[in-house]
């Protein structure tokens, strides 16, 4: 009996422990239960602006509403004119330039190219009034502050087209101020949804579904789950806020990331905790995005300009995007589209106007984005990568930043002469560097981290999307060892002929074993 | 004359049987890690791989115990004696009925072959398998801050250690598996490993003494 009991009992033991080992369930309180409590408290505004004497009055300018402002908010001035929402610009470090002073006044994108000398239309989206050049702004006078771009919560502040940064002249600016209170996503939206001239142009994942998102689209500002607001995770200090893209942006610092709320271990599971050493949150659990609208993911600025009958015209895909303008030339959309994988460490490069470009024959990256697996601080995140066409200055070897925007035909604006000879001459005298005369267009990258629309964790990417052989959604990152994906084929193939070899000498064997003893049989 | 006798007692077949699972197991999930083929989804596999690979550690550890209590390692010395008879016996003997080279005793039960290849996957494959398999486990990537010498670059070399033992020891398997077949009859190895009982030829030497005793225990 013992002989059977013993066994019997040491395997139950086994089996136990096994089942118990991979069914443990966490019962404490979850770091996630934590934080969703703490965010679910209402936000309760202490102040009823309505009651102040001070915003009773009728505003005719903004200015006006500023000064008011200021009254009582004293020193908050100070505070925003040291921000990059004002100067277009802050200091930063930049590998191999050192420190420089970086924004959007001197840094080239790849989208509407540049501000510089289109400052009417591109102001549109700075937190001031009457900037027409950004060069000659007063960025000291306070009273040109647009507090309410940011702090109207009644929802009906505009800024007008192509004036600089004014509002819209048929705004109740007194009602306004009277409801102004926290930054919504409404606040943020209406410029970060739109840059680059329409919505969801630039980022893929921020765009006018995220004003009121379904959580499906959004797992955190989702209105059917925790609403969470931009500033909620973008957390603000005196006007600075936290987060920032590496469009305009050089230096791994005061960055908003999901571990700053979840940790950097926030997985029941080790293995997944260990990942987060490497790879980026954003990385699994943004599976997809411009998951609503469509994402701009190719700008060729080569055709623009291109009239028919002497008229500017434009041409639309079946779902209402452009495909072509006059003014921009062709674009290409996409929508749930699968991110690029880059390792980055929160540093990043920067063209600058005036670079020289020595290699034309690869696409010129504006921004790239710095980072390896051998180096500690990175970690894989996800990126949406959107590829131009730009003007370029063959001769002089450097990007040309076109005169875009004027009021009047015959100012050399593009957008009005449709004359890219002009237009580049005018532009690049207003930036103060040469033009030969000569136009091409150069291939351009732009690299923008997807950090928003992050899906439900049921949703996230699953492991064999990147541990696999065939199609990993990391198989553009080849400086490290990852299992499933990686192999050595010395190892694989000696290893297959060895099992190849047993297996073909057995049934040889054992064939031949029963051959003879059948051949033993007959003669015996 | 043939006489039955105990050759494989009750830890030594549970130890085999839950080895020979163990590692069945292992292999299935772990070449599932490795990218050959998908049964059991990505994170189940490295899950219950690792769950197997406790198992199987501790399993180890048993055994080891055991080896050295009851002196049953010495089983696995190597020796040269009959190795080119055995080897005959493979490649010419085993064709023509001829009988098994060296004799199967409760103090010797492997043939000089088996003493080798055993010996080769005891201080060899397996523990390559076990020690690539833990550094696989308790891998960390390299950590700002931290001693120099504990960061280890890349998992890569642990890997291919781990796979290039994988390998071997499938080949293992099918080898052995087959080999089950070339005892006195075709069953009669299986027979022995699950009864722990084989038909033996008759050995003059005195019965162990501890089996002796087990044998009557297990007969009251």
């Amino acid at each position: 009996m013992k002989k059977i009991v013993i066994p019997l009992v040491l395997i139950g033991l086994v089996i136990l422990s096994a089942i118990s080992f991979l069914t443990s369930k966490n019962t404490e309180v979850t770091k996630l239960a934590v934080l969703k409590e703490q965010f679910d408290k209402k936000n309760v505004q202490h102040v009823d602006h309505t009651q102040f004497a001070e915003l009773k009055k009728k505003f005719t300018s903004p200015q006006q509403v500023t000064e008011a402002c200021i009254v009582c908010h004293n020193g908050r001035a100070q505070e925003i004119m040291q921000s990059n929402h004002w100067n277009w610009e802050r200091a930063e470090y930049v590998k191999g330039r050192g420190i420089v002073y970086l924004g959007k006044r001197n840094a080239i994108n790849n989208f509407c190219i540049g501000t510089e000398g289109n400052e009417m239309s591109c102001a549109k989206c700075h937190v001031g009034y009457g900037m027409s050049n950004s060069k000659t702004f007063n960025y000291n006078d306070e009273s040109n502050i647009d507090c309410l771009v940011c702090h109207d919560n009644s929802e009906t502040y505009a800024k007008a087209q192509e004036k600089g940064g004014a509002p819209d002249p048929n705004i109740d600016l007194t009602n306004i101020a009277q409801h102004v209170g926290k930054p919504k996503r409404t606040n943020c939206g209406v410029c970060h949804f739109f840059g680059g001239g329409g919505n969801n142009v630039k980022h893929g994942d921020l765009e006018k579904s995220m004003f009121e998102p379904a959580k499906s689209v959004d797992v955190h500002m989702g209105t059917d789950g925790m609403n969470l607001q931009c500033v909620d995770c973008h957390k603000t200090e005196n006007h600075m806020i936290s987060g920032k893209m590496y469009s305009l942006s050089s230096m791994n610092r005061n960055r908003a990331l999901c571990e700053d709320c979840h940790t950097e271990s926030p997985h029941d599971d080790a293995i997944l905790n260990k990942h987060t050493l490497k790879v980026a949150c954003q990385t699994c659990h943004i599976p997809i995005y411009a998951k609503v609208n469509a994402t701009k993911i190719a700008w060729d600025w080569s055709t623009a300009g291109k009239l028919k009958d002497g008229k500017p015209y434009e041409e639309d895909d079946a779902e209402g995007n452009h495909t072509f303008l006059s003014i921009k030339g062709n674009f290409t959309w996409g929508k749930n589209l699968k991110p690029d994988y880059v390792w980055f460490n929160g540093t990043a490069g920067h063209y600058l106007l005036g670079d020289k470009v020595a290699d034309t024959t690869k696409p010129l990256v504006l921004n790239p984005l710095y980072g390896s697996y051998n180096d500690v601080d990175s970690k894989i995140i996800p990126v949406k990568i959107h590829r131009a066409k730009q003007p370029f200055d063959p001769v002089n070897k450097i990007l040309i930043q076109p005169k875009l925007y004027a009021e009047k035909v015959g100012e050399g604006a593009l957008w009005k002469d449709f004359n890219w000879e002009t237009a580049s001459e005018v532009g690049m005298k207003d930036v103060n560097l040469p033009f030969s005369g000569k136009i091409s267009f150069i291939k351009t990258e732009m690299y923008w981290p997807v950090n928003h629309m992050v899906s439900s964790k049921e949703n996230t990417v699953k492991c064999s999307e990147c541990h696999t052989r065939e199609n990993s959604r990391l198989a553009g990152l080849n400086d490290f060892y990852m299992p499933a994906r990686d192999f050595s084929p010395v190892i694989e193939t000696a290893g297959k002929a060895v099992l190849l070899f047993s297996f073909l000498l057995v049934l040889a064997h054992g064939g031949f074993r029963i051959f003879s003893s059948r051949k033993m049989k007959k003669k015996g | 004359m043939k006489q039955k006798a105990y050759i494989y007692r009750s830890f030594e077949r549970f130890w085999h049987w839950m080895q020979a699972l163990s590692i069945f197991f292992l292999a299935a999930t772990g070449f599932e890690i490795h990218g050959s083929f998908t049964f059991f989804g990505y994170q189940n596999a490295v899950k219950y791989h690792n769950v197997a690979a406790y198992t199987f550690i501790i399993l180890i550890v048993f055994a080891i115990f055991w080896h050295f209590t009851t002196g049953e390692w010495k089983q696995y010395l190597p020796t040269t004696k009959h190795l080119k008879a055995q080897i005959n016996f493979y490649l010419i003997g085993i064709f023509q009925n001829a009988p098994h080279p060296t004799k199967k005793t409760v103090l010797s039960k492997l043939n000089p072959l088996q003493k080798l290849t055993y010996l080769g996957l005891k201080i060899l494959v397996i523990p390559t398998m076990v020690i690539s398999g833990l550094l696989y486990m308790f891998y960390r990537y390299p950590q700002k801050g931290t001693i120099e010498g504990l960061n280890i670059g890349t998992i890569e070399v642990i890997a291919l250690f781990h796979t290039a033992a994988a390998f071997l020891l499938m080949a293992f398997v099918i080898v052995h598996l087959y080999l089950i077949t070339t005892g006195a009859t075709i069953t009669s190895n299986l027979k022995a490993m699950i009864t722990g009982y084989e038909e033996l030829e008759a050995h003059e030497a005195p019965e162990n003494e501890d089996l002796k005793n087990e044998k009557n225990e297990v007969e009251v």
